[in-house]
């Protein structure tokens, strides 16, 4: 029998509802696995064995009952520590919420708790999401366990960590520049940007609220399409969220099928820049495609040339404004208030040591693109750069159904290559950016590993807004094609850790 | 375009309440001068004829039900305060002496 930890979800939910392994078995197999491997992989911020066990004695009983199981119950999830989590710590990777436990449970965290899912803790995160590495977090960077010494991605490489690592068959991750996707790429999982708006951000702490999704990652595409559904829909309490109906991702999961399918490699993504292993895998993904029987043609989308200066306008503009909450008075860290200080000088104390220095950069950028003078040339121009990019993406849609690219241009870096040049790190975003500023859907997906450092290279589909299916359906087909070639999924080759 | 000085940073750190050190100063200056250098490329736009898009969703005046929900007890609210008195959060002197 294979190893529990090593089961999809699909496969835990299956054995869990037909009784051939308690969900509390399940649980503390996976506790047992954090236990053993987590000291070296550090994808977890706080383990929440009592809540996790007692969640999973919760689907137990209600089996016990004859009562009817959801597709998900019973099976474990990593959490990435920026949704609320009800009486359970919230860090956001940063200290100046550090200890803080929240009153109140995110949409998100409530969905999965009516669905079964056993929340096993809060993974490691760049602060308040600002990153691509993990290391901008204030607790110490993740281990990419494909190889400990290299990042695992951000800004959730913990929750993509968790995965690689088989602390937990799913996990969740928000993206707002490629956040899931990135970490999804350089671990060998898979991870899905939705639609913009269609999954709530009540609870989840903004950092660019036009731009940042929560979204689910997973090993297998279909384990990705079954918390997909899960966590997706209408909420009255996020004024953003999209009302209608999600799309059928976990059939499109299932079709395995992408003949007559029309998919269109941007042009952009490609050349200076681009790792040669990268590419490889990426020219072999769409000579799959086409061999499936799917119609592949080159898109050109001139704009996205803009869209990393454009995000890198408007995230730290939003960021700015977002990030005004932490003045030290309702919650989190205060420092200095010695009886001498004004709310001022302690809102300013407070600040400077409770964040980081990236945090800290953004909010000074943001503050410098909104400000008198440079409004119009920075925030401004990159609101139409936005525009350009959607314009562009409707010209590719009309005549696509999907577009491809290289999720990010490079496998895992080492840790600390990029940690001071920030620059370097922004780059890491470059093909996830565009469908951000647009709203739309993408997704990763592991397509190999590239021939020169053996590490794993991510194939990125995109789709129009709310045709998410579109993505499992490409996926799906893709990762079972790859499966049955090389006889065993991408992860059986990751090292023992 | 022009670049960003260190007096120009020390600005936006005040306007921003970061009390930044001085060597924070002297590595953001720096720092800051390169990203925005890179991020002016979309002044290229600047003279062009495009509606400005500020948020992916075209939704405007979203109301839900005026429904009675429950809601967090004052002490629930509080429990995260760094400091509390009489059900209140208690904060340094935001006035002057006088």
């Amino acid at each position: 029998m294979t190893e529990l930890i090593r089961y999809t979800a699909a496969e835990t939910a299956a054995a869990v509802a037909k009784g051939e392994v308690s969900a509390v078995e399940v649980a503390q197999a996976h506790l047992d696995r954090i236990g053993a491997v987590d000291k070296k992989v550090n994808a977890f911020l706080h383990v929440d064995t009592e809540g996790a066990l007692s969640a999973a004695r919760a689907v137990d009983e209600k089996r016990a009952k004859g009562e009817e199981l959801g597709p998900l119950a019973g099976v474990p999830l990593a959490l990435k520590d920026v949704f609320t989590t009800k009486g359970v710590p919230t860090t956001c990777g940063s200290k100046i919420l550090e200890g803080w436990i929240p009153p109140y449970d995110a949409t998100l965290t409530t969905r999965l708790k009516d669905a079964g899912v056993v929340i096993l803790g809060k993974t490691n995160m760049d602060e308040f999401a600002m990153g691509s590495s993990t290391e901008n977090s204030a607790y110490g960077p993740t281990g990419n366990p494909w190889d400990l010494s290299r990042i695992p991605g951000g800004s959730g490489g913990g929750s993509a960590a968790a995965l690689a690592a088989f602390e937990a068959p799913l996990a969740i991750g928000t993206d707002t520049g490629g956040s899931i996707r990135q970490p999804g790429a350089v671990t060998g999982t898979v991870g899905v940007k939705p639609t913009y708006g269609s999954v709530s951000r009540y609870g989840l702490v903004a950092f660019s609220s036009s731009l940042d999704q929560g979204g689910p990652c997973a090993r297998t595409v279909l384990d990705a399409a079954l918390l997909h559904e899960a966590i997706a829909g209408h909420d009255p309490l996020d004024s953003t969220s999209i009302d209608a109906p999600v799309p059928a991702v976990v059939e499109a999961a299932k079709l395995r099928d992408v003949r007559g399918m029309r998919i269109g490699v941007v042009k952009e993504f490609s050349g200076e820049g681009y790792q040669a292993g990268v590419m490889q895998r990426f020219d072999e993904s769409v000579e799959l495609l086409r061999e499936l029987g799917a119609e592949v043609v080159e898109v050109s989308c001139p704009s996205f040339t803009l869209a990393l200066p454009a995000y890198y306008l408007i995230a730290p503009s939003e960021a700015s404004s977002n990030l005004a909450r932490f003045d030290a008075m309702r919650y989190g860290l205060r420092v200095g208030d010695d009886g001498s200080r004004s709310a001022e000088e302690v809102t300013a104390l407070t600040r400077e040591a409770g964040f980081g220095p990236e945090v800290k950069r953004r909010i000074i950028l943001g503050t410098y693109a909104l400000s008198s003078g440079y409004y119009d040339a920075y925030y401004g121009s990159a609101q139409k750069v936005r525009t350009l990019i959607s314009r562009d993406f409707d010209a590719a849609f009309a005549g696509v159904d999907v577009l491809v690219s290289p999720t990010t241009p490079t496998t895992a870096f080492p840790i600390g290559e990029r940690a001071d040049d920030p620059m370097a790190m922004y780059l890491a975003d470059l093909c996830t950016i565009p469908s951000n500023l647009a709203g739309n859907a993408a997704m990763s997906l592991p397509v190999g590993l590239a021939p020169e450092d053996n590490l794993p290279v991510g194939l990125q589909i995109i789709a129009p807004a709310m045709a998410d299916d579109r993505l499992y359906r490409v996926g799906g087909a893709v990762e079972a094609a790859l499966n049955d070639k090389w006889g065993h999924t991408l992860l059986e080759e990751a090292p023992a850790l | 375009m022009p670049g960003i000085t260190r007096e120009e940073v020390a600005h936006l750190a005040r306007l921003s309440r970061l009390e930044l050190q001085a060597e924070e100063l002297d590595h953001f200056a720096e720092q800051l001068d390169v990203i925005i250098g890179a991020v002016a490329r979309v002044s290229e736009v600047a003279g062009q004829d495009v509606p400005p898009t500020s948020h992916p969703l075209p939704l405007t005046n979203v109301m839900r039900a005026d429904e009675v929900r429950p809601s967090l007890t004052p002490d629930q609210a509080l429990a995260g305060a760094p400091a509390a008195e009489e059900q209140r959060f208690r904060v340094p002197q935001i006035l002057g002496e006088d």
